[in-house]
């Protein structure tokens, strides 16, 4: 690629972006629609029956709706979205995350057919998707893993355990964000739990291949933001703390990660940045790490290539728009800043709002939400798309809108977001509203640092306080 | 095998009592399609053409009624609306021209998939309300039909 002439950042076939399709729905479409409104950029944005009357819609300059509610007959369905995107004259596709945000496929059909794809290049989600691929990238760019690695036969997965001792995670290559994981606490149940999470990757990811790690019980799950341009060029944006978790879904982000070493810190985003520059990686892209908090140690889990739920905490100090970025990056630009220029002010926490029932077991809660009232104030921030009278269809992801407070100190911020989900208010669907405020109000969470554990124990005690 | 109304019947209850808007029951030659109200009919199902495998593809939402009683013939998916099998080629269906249900009125092309459109109905076609080559979305109105009375 040729540079400009000039000094303008740009590269010199760099090309801007008029209109852009957006493949995804809820909160993520309405944030990548505010962003392009402030760039000036069209959105052509494509919904299932299900999302016709949605936010997102409501906003976009065009909707085409792209099939019936069923993801699998609308947002999942890739050659549809091209033709989209081809038929209103898009010249790209932010595909948002989940759905089909690390789908190769569409990232190589856009390629093929000259729509930019926003985000990284089919062989870099390739690349990053196979967990196996990923973790012997990590090793050539000097990252720490968990000790473990492949295994083909029962006899070999025997050997591995022997050096890397039980309790073991059996996991899928083709898995990731928790799925397609299997604990062997006992070295005897090896040889079956194998064949089963084989069997099991099989069915769920069209890849049978598995490979163990040690069990970490307690690690904290601590992520690094990227930008790479493609061409090598890598900043880290800080870390994010995901370790507030029930059953691998994350609950609450925050950045920075609280009462991390700073050395540490500095070596995750080192090694965050090796890593993503060695895949030569284009656009926004988050490296996931475990922190052994007892052995101030961190390995490698995966990367995930594309935007992430929890952007909005990294925003909220950086003060950087990541939709913004990845636009740019995509367009052709150089980054738009060095590592120097980044900087981290405060801190920021974000909860999750989910319309799902903690008295039933966090059930998913349907519906069509009466009336709902939205905090505001310093430092607040909320990403939803649930207005007065919004649908929430059954058929997809119950989290409804993220409430982000930021600053100046941690403290700080988890008194701002206490008193906004103080002041929320959802009629006529259960939420986890409730629920959040008392894992906020927690002296563990107060103080920071709790590990992926946490929120187990805490509903745990929860029950037998009940 | 037949059924009696009073089978019908207990089928439809069944139907009712379920969380699912269609049922679709084929013994032997007997086939018995029904829907909720407001639910999209089991048929017709657009088939495919011109290709290697069949690809399902869901029916169109259930044809709307207009106040001078025309129906809507709907694209059963998104993509690209052509009005005749080949360019140069002279349409499926034109002005004037009498459908039945299973006539096919058009191609809806999804990168270089071609799939059939049908009327779902019969009638006279009215007006042909889709341009040819142009995107349509799921769902959106190809033609009026005057349905038969």
């Amino acid at each position: 690629m040729a540079r400009c002439c000039c000094s303008c950042g740009r590269i010199a076939d760099a090309v801007g972006i008029g209109r852009l399709f957006i493949a995804n729905r809820g909160e993520i479409a309405v944030r990548i629609i505010r962003t392009c409104r402030a760039l000036g950029i069209e959105t052509v944005l494509g919904v299932s029956e299900a999302d016709r009357g949605s936010l997102g819609a409501q906003m976009a300059d065009r909707v085409l709706c792209l099939g019936p509610a069923q993801p699998s007959l609308s947002y999942l369905r890739v050659e549809t979205v091209v033709q989209a995107a081809l038929g209103s004259s898009c010249d790209a596709i932010h595909p948002g995350y989940g759905f089909l945000s690390e789908r190769a496929d569409l990232a190589r059909l856009c390629e093929a057919e000259g729509v930019i794809f926003i985000g990284p290049t089919a062989d870099q989600i390739e690349a990053v998707g196979d967990k196996l691929r990923a973790r012997a990238a990590a090793v050539e760019a000097g990252v720490p893993v968990i000790p473990g690695g492949a295994a083909a036969s029962s006899e070999e997965a025997r050997a591995l355990a022997e050096i890397i001792g039980v309790p073991i995670l059996v996991k899928a290559a083709g898995g990731g964000g928790g799925r397609g994981m299997k604990l062997v606490e006992t070295a005897e149940d090896l040889g079956a739990i194998m064949d089963m999470a084989s069997a099991e990757a099989e069915a769920a990811f069209g890849d049978a291949r598995v490979y163990l790690e040690r069990y970490v019980a307690t690690g904290r799950h601590i992520e690094v933001q990227v930008l790479g341009d493609g061409a090598g060029r890598v900043v880290h944006l800080g870390e994010r703390d995901c370790s507030v978790q029930r059953r691998y879904q994350k609950l609450i982000e925050e950045t920075p990660a609280p009462h991390l070493p700073a050395a540490t810190r500095a070596a995750m985003h080192e090694a965050a940045v090796r890593f993503a520059a060695r895949l030569s990686y284009r656009g926004a892209g988050t490296v996931e790490f475990l922190y052994d908090t007892p052995r101030d140690a961190f390995y490698f889990l995966e990367m995930n290539a594309r935007i992430q739920v929890e952007h909005p905490v990294t925003e909220a100090v950086t003060g950087i728009d990541l939709i913004a970025e990845q636009i740019a990056i995509a367009e052709g630009q150089r980054l738009r800043f060095t590592q120097a220029e980044v900087a981290c002010e405060g801190a920021a926490i974000e909860c999750r709002i989910n319309a799902e029932d903690p008295e039933r077991d966090f059930a998913p809660s349907p519906g069509i939400v009466a009336a709902v009232r939205w905090p505001s104030g310093d430092g607040v921030r909320v990403d939803s798309h649930i207005v007065d009278g919004a649908r929430i269809p059954p058929f997809y992801d119950s989290m409804i809108a993220k409430v982000i407070a930021h600053g100046p100190s941690r403290a700080a911020a988890l008194a701002r977001l206490r008193t906004a989900l103080g002041e929320t208010r959802i009629e006529g669907v259960a939420t986890n509203l409730a629920f959040q405020q008392t894992v906020l109000a927690d002296p563990d969470f107060a103080t920071g640092g709790v590990d992926t554990g946490f929120l187990g124990r805490f509903l745990e005690a929860a029950k037998v306080a009940g | 095998m037949t059924l009696t109304a009073a089978d019908v019947d207990r089928i439809i209850a069944l139907l009712d009592a379920s969380h699912f808007d269609r049922l679709s029951l084929e013994i032997g030659d007997l086939k018995l399609d029904l829907a909720r109200s407001g639910a999209a009919p089991a048929a017709p199902k657009p088939v495919p053409v011109a290709m290697p495998e069949p690809v399902v593809v869901p029916p169109p939402a259930a044809p709307v009624v207009r106040e001078a009683g025309l129906i809507e013939a709907k694209s059963p998916l998104l993509g690209i609306y052509y009005r005749a099998p080949r360019p140069g080629e002279p349409p499926f269906v034109e002005v004037g021209a009498r459908v039945e249900p299973e006539s096919i009125i058009g191609i809806i092309e999804v990168m270089k998939l071609m799939n059939t459109a049908r009327a779902g109905v019969s009638g006279e076609v009215v007006e042909i309300v889709a341009r040819n080559g142009e995107l349509v979305e799921h769902g959106e109105v190809l033609l009026l039909v005057r349905p038969d009375r």
